[in-house]
């Protein structure tokens, strides 16, 4: 590998680290900010103008509050919870495209930090290594509240993982490739997902609820029987890292949806621009749709009641399964179809 | 079989049905709530800034306590103790004392509170000390008794409920509500 492109990769990483942090630091003060709104209330408003400098006051709190492991608790696995919450998080944003390529100083930049031909893979596996962090926490914290979160956790991960991925083998199916460069690509213009495959797209919508802990399937931290769930025992900066684990999987799962079924940075009458003009337009796109879909999920936060733990099972197996099974069927038909098999 | 007639008309009959297929894709319902919570953003919010915008108290709002003097500046509080007696939570004492010559700008009554002291961790606010008081002595006003780190500071003595001639506190709200109607 050149220098140069050693260097352009690193900055590429450095940004993208500092945005989803930034993102996610700024999602939890929108999430106050939305609850608000919905409930006719103002929210934070003290730190700063409109309280915007409010996610800093709740690090800087965090910072400084007893980092504290409890005497009973498996003290290394204690603190890698939270970092595998949070290391598989920011991994995922690795693979997704944020736009065209930009030409800087006579060289082609593709923004994305690294174009897997396996991407779409590359983040189902990661989100499935997320729930050991919750796993872990919960199981080291030695507390009956902690270790029936961590098993919530990871059964309502197996049971809604496979949804997601009979989705993302649909739009996978219909591209012809794993690497969300081509997913994106293949989405040229208006020529999105969601209008081929809409019942792919809520049921991955939903599942994507289930896999980000978010309501209405917040179950694992439930905070009315669980009294927080797998960070009852957490304290300090590593309490911070679930929180912060939370928002930076809610923007990637934002992203995740709009790089699958609303085409990325593509935009109606992308053909009208080339160039970097192309590749900045690309990334306004792209972050306007993802944020549309991270306030999409505070919307429905504070909309719907937390489910029934039964009910997140009847759901998950009995009705997304099949439903998506059987859009996997119809669309494979359709495709061969397509492609001349009967003949 | 239950022959028994209910005696209110509060009796429900509840059922519980079976949910139809379109209950049970809870989209429609799910979208209905997200519908509503959406008109939300859209209203006035009801919040009271507080620090900067304070609200009207009613005017029969029961807080701090205050003894009251005369035209004069002489004090009404005459220790009769009926404040004491009447009080619910045994927040008031006092120690009564002789009024001797030279004080009569002072006390309106030959006999006066030579200490009179309220805790107001104990106070309710209930207000019965101002209707068992005779003398229109002690009342309670629209100030709210601070917080503190102390304790003992929230017993309250003389020199903090006794209205300053300088300062006077407004109480004639009270004096025109509720059952006090005398003199």
């Amino acid at each position: 590998m050149e220098t140069s492109e050693l260097i352009e990769k690193l900055i590429l990483i450095v940004t993208l680290f500092a945005v989803t942090l930034g993102i996610a630091a700024y999602a939890t003060y929108f999430e106050r900010k939305v609850a608000a709104w919905f409930q006719d209330r103002i929210g934070p408003d003290r730190a700063g103008p409109f309280g915007i400098l409010q996610p800093l006051a709740d690090g800087g709190k965090l910072f400084f509050k007893e980092d504290f492991i409890p005497d009973a608790a498996e003290k290394w696995l204690f603190i890698l919870g939270p970092g595998i919450a949070m290391f598989t998080a920011l991994m995922t944003g690795s693979v997704i495209p944020w736009s065209t390529n930009l030409t800087l100083f006579g060289q082609d930049i593709a923004l994305q930090v690294a174009d897997v031909n396996i991407g779409i893979l590359f983040i189902m596996g990661f989100l499935s290594i997320g729930v050991y962090g919750i796993m872990i926490g919960g199981w080291a914290s030695n507390n009956k509240y902690s270790l029936f979160s961590a098993v919530r956790a990871s059964s309502q991960m197996i049971s809604y993982e496979l949804a997601m991925g009979i989705c993302v083998i649909v739009v996978v199916m219909m591209t012809g490739s794993l690497g969300l460069r081509e997913i994106v690509d293949a989405q040229h213009g208006m020529n999105w997902n969601v209008f081929y495959q809409p019942v792919a797209f809520v049921v991955f919508f939903i599942c994507a609820l289930a896999e980000t802990n978010r309501a209405p399937f917040d179950l694992p931290e439930c905070e009315s029987e669980l009294i927080g769930g797998y960070h009852t025992e957490y304290g300090s900066m590593k309490m911070g890292f679930y929180l912060f684990a939370e928002y930076v999987s809610l923007f990637i799962s934002s992203a995740v949806i709009s790089t699958l079924f609303f085409g990325g940075y593509n935009f109606p009458g992308m053909d009208n621009f080339e160039g970097n003009t192309l590749a900045i337009l690309g990334v306004v796109a792209m972050f306007t749709k993802t944020f549309i879909f991270v306030f999409i999920f505070m919307w429905i936060r504070w909309t719907l009641p937390r489910f029934r733990f039964d009910q997140l099972m009847h759901l998950g197996w009995k009705s997304l399964i099949p439903i998506s099974l059987i859009n996997l069927l119809i669309t494979g038909l359709v495709i061969a179809f397509n492609e001349g098999w009967f003949k | 079989m239950n022959t028994m007639q209910s005696l209110t008309d509060r009796k429900k009959v509840v059922s519980k049905k079976e949910m139809t297929f379109m209950e049970k894709l809870y989209l429609p319902a799910i979208i209905g709530g997200m519908w509503i919570t959406f008109k939300h953003l859209f209203r006035k919010n009801n919040t009271v800034k507080y620090p900067e915008q304070t609200r009207e108290f009613a005017p029969v709002y029961r807080g701090q306590h205050v003894l009251k003097r005369d035209e004069e500046g002489r004090e009404n509080c005459t220790a009769c103790g009926l404040c004491a007696v009447a009080c619910p939570a045994e927040a008031i004492t006092m120690v009564a004392a002789e009024r001797v010559k030279g004080e009569e700008n002072l006390y309106r009554e030959e006999k006066y509170a030579e200490k009179y002291e309220i805790n107001m961790l104990r106070c309710i606010f209930c207000g019965l000390c101002e209707e068992a008081c005779p003398k229109e002595a002690i009342f309670l006003t629209d100030r709210i008794v601070p917080s503190n780190f102390e304790r003992d500071e929230f017993v309250y003595v003389k020199d903090r409920l006794v209205e300053q001639m300088d300062n006077r506190i407004d109480i004639t709200k009270r004096q025109h509500t509720g059952k006090r109607s005398k003199i």
